[in-house]
């Protein structure tokens, strides 16, 4: 048992250090007209999943686009884009199984997609109708699916870390081949969950992969005022963690560090922390304006380092791809996806009924009373309540 | 009650005098021995067996991996709970102190408490249990003595169990860990050792939801919970001198709580004595006597009263005259029945 620090001896006078010297390089190895950066290792990425990565990418690109027109039209009361980060999501995802748990944030929808969440079961979800899995409770964009092994979205920042390090820890024990895949912003990792997460992963030796999606922005509030340090990514190594930083925007970037990185929690059944770097492109929210807190001038800086452009550009070099079938896919899918939409919407609300189960296993009798006096109460004035 | 609603499983005849904090360990022992989802987790529970030792030879007869530390971070450890119970293990997590609980507030009731009805029971975190002593009676000051049961009795989603001996202690906590939902065990540290019985070595259940009338009474009910049912006791054995008769009820869970019981006991004697070690202001004798007056309005003969802590925060040298001791109920006993 180990019970201290290393101690080496150091010279007088006293030396203080603030890490400021530790240089985390960050991976890449797409430029941005999609050819290979000199040197760079090529990760083994099968033609047909570039293809499935790249046209999910484009799908929730478009899903994105009409959703945020949706709620300006006023047929929905909330949304939230992933632009720009598409990268960040995909090449984590596309390269963990489909046994290995996903507890996301907020802006990870790409996660659901590339594991098969339906049109209508995003629609469903953002409309809260009838055939939300969630029954209407939460917010748009609040997904989750038992089916996908997609934990359930919720509000709160960074619980789901010290979650994600507990759930991984149960898989170990389970001896299952599989893992947790976690994801959160930089932002929330201010958050006192982030540091309990990450601290107890480490020591507990838990199966776990922590993706940071360092955007640049907490709503308004820019990186320069959310940590002192060189990103996020010199925490990990603060707590043991192997950590990576890569280009958040460079689809194979993201996937090689991915892969790699299920491999050592696996392997090694230890945790992992991915910094990618990348800019969200679009406003934290429905409810927010960016205006107010950046220059269009940067934003264009980053719209040219777009991560779809950049893997569509390496496609066609590799005549995996070609501009016929990328316009012929964006038409199917906005003909699927405004289809959907309009179902959704005109589907029933969930029961009233549900009002009141799952908040225990078995609704208890306080509660069916309570419900029983609003039934009745509703029933007197059934207009003022109708949905 | 009890001993007609407790569920025996299997044929063990054997019982033996326990204190409390045998009972604890042994429950958790019986709960890790018949299922090998249980886990214990917690700071200084393993080897060691917890500051006051509830968690003893756990680790040495389950292993590390099913009885283990945690580093001291309380959000981290409910936190991690959660993830383990979503992911189909059974995790009794223990918290120090109720005192240290307020970091993890967040956990338990954003998160624990709603994990089931957010998702849509797509998943849950039923199998999940957290352990942590609470109350005065140790000098213990403002940190180690408060009573913060009300907080998480607000909290929909939320199951809370307060057992005041050493049978209920295990009984309780067998049902706690079994049940789907997350259950907050609040054990009352000051009898941990001073409160001894009978106790069956083997696995038995206490229903959760069910009040125990400890005694029948025809004057006046009086209703708590936990350490404090000893000064309820001990204040209707002075009320006898004065000719009054007190029904005592132990109230086990206090959510859901059993308000027909108290409902059917306080229409018998028309009178309500609640008390608490918690503060007044906001504690949960305030919700029970609410419910109680609008079930049993006609039948009362006098207001409901309340014994409780200050509206301080927990002393130190004046504990004792902080607490709602069994003068300050028997008192009230005699004001209440003279109304």
């Amino acid at each position: 048992m180990k019970i201290a620090p290393n101690v080496t001896p150091a010279k007088r006078p006293p030396e203080f250090q603030d890490g400021s010297s530790i240089r985390l390089p960050s991976l890449q190895i797409l430029n941005q007209d999609g050819s290979v950066a000199a040197g760079a290792n090529m990760p083994d990425l099968p033609r047909d999943q570039a293809r499935k990565i790249y046209s999910d990418m484009l799908y929730i690109r478009l899903l994105d686009e009409r959703m945020q027109n949706a709620q300006r039209q006023g047929r929905l009361s909330f949304y939230m884009t992933c632009t720009g980060e598409e990268a960040s999501v995909a090449g984590t995802i596309a390269a963990f199984g489909a046994q290995d748990m996903v507890m996301a944030q907020y802006r990870e929808q790409l996660a659901l997609r590339y594991r098969g969440f339906t049109t209508a079961q995003f629609m469903n979800q953002l409309f809260g109708n009838i055939e939300d899995l969630g029954k209407g409770r939460m917010m748009p964009v609040h997904y989750g699916s038992r089916e996908l092994n997609i934990m359930t979205i919720s509000s709160p920042l960074a619980t789901q870390i010290p979650q994600a390090a507990g759930y991984a820890y149960g898989q170990k024990l389970k001896g299952k081949d599989a893992c947790t895949l976690c994801y959160f912003g930089e932002g929330a990792a201010s958050e006192g969950d982030f540091h309990a997460g990450l601290n107890m992963a480490a020591v507990l030796n838990c199966p776990v992969v922590f993706v940071v999606r360092n955007n640049g922005y907490a709503i308004s509030t820019p990186c320069s005022e959310q940590f002192a340090t060189d990103g996020i990514a010199p925490r990990g190594l603060g707590y043991g963690i192997k950590t990576i930083r890569v280009d958040g925007n460079d689809i194979l970037a993201v996937y090689a560090a991915s892969v790699e990185a299920r491999r050592i929690a696996i392997q090694e059944q230890r945790p992992v922390l991915i910094e990618t770097i990348s800019y969200r492109l679009g406003a934290h929210s429905t409810s927010d304006d960016p205006s107010g807190y950046r220059s269009k001038d940067e934003e264009q800086i980053w719209r040219d380092k777009d991560p779809i452009q950049r893997m569509k550009n390496w496609m066609i070099a590799q005549r995996w791809w070609d501009e016929t079938s990328d316009s012929d896919l964006q038409q199917s899918y906005r003909t699927e996806i405004l289809a959907e939409l309009k179902l959704a919407e005109q589907r029933d609300k969930p029961p009233l009924g549900d009002l009141i189960t799952d908040v225990y296993k078995s609704v208890p009798s306080h509660l069916l009373e309570q419900f029983q006096a609003l039934e009745a109460h509703i029933a007197k004035y059934p207009d003022h309540y109708s949905v | 009650m009890a001993n007609s609603t407790v569920r025996e499983i299997g044929n063990e005849p054997k019982s033996r005098k326990m204190n409390l904090l045998q009972a604890i360990n042994s429950g958790l022992d019986i709960a890790m021995a018949t299922d090998q989802r249980v886990l214990c987790l917690g700071e200084d529970i393993g080897h060691f067996g917890g500051v006051f030792r509830a968690t003893s030879n756990l680790q040495t007869k389950y292993g590390r991996d099913r009885c283990f530390n945690t580093p001291l971070t309380e959000q981290g450890i409910a936190g991690f709970a959660i993830g383990l119970a979503a992911q189909g293990s059974v995790p009794v997590a223990e918290i120090q102190f109720a005192d240290y609980i307020f970091p993890a507030f967040d956990q338990i009731v954003n998160e624990a408490a709603k994990f089931r009805y957010r998702s849509g029971d797509e998943f849950n975190c039923g199998g999940m249990t957290i352990r942590t002593p609470y109350g005065g009676g140790i000098d213990g000051g403002l940190y180690h003595s408060q009573s913060p049961e009300a907080y998480f009795c607000h909290t929909p989603g939320l199951k809370v169990v307060i057992p005041s001996n050493a049978y209920q202690a295990k009984g309780l906590l067998l049902s706690a860990i079994r049940d789907p939902d997350p259950v907050i065990f609040f054990e009352p540290k000051a009898i941990y050792r001073a409160s001894v019985g009978e106790v069956p070595e083997g696995d038995y259940e206490i229903p959760l939801g069910v009040a125990e009338v400890v005694q029948q009474g025809t004057d006046i009910t009086l209703l708590g919970w936990g350490a404090q049912m000893a000064q309820i006791i001990k204040a209707a054995e002075l009320a006898v001198d004065e000719g009054i008769s007190c029904e005592v009820i132990d109230l086990c869970s206090l959510l859901p709580w059993d308000r027909d019981c108290v409902a059917q006991s306080v229409t018998k004697t028309g009178r309500l004595l609640i008390s608490h070690e918690a503060p007044l202001t906001g504690g949960y004798a305030g919700e029970i006597a609410a419910s109680i007056q609008q079930h049993c309005f006609l039948s009362l003969e006098a207001p409901i009263s309340r014994v409780t802590g200050l509206d301080t925060p927990f002393p130190l040298i004046h504990e004792k005259h902080y607490l709602p001791d069994h003068l300050k109920i028997f008192e009230s006993i005699v004001a209440t029945c003279n109304y």
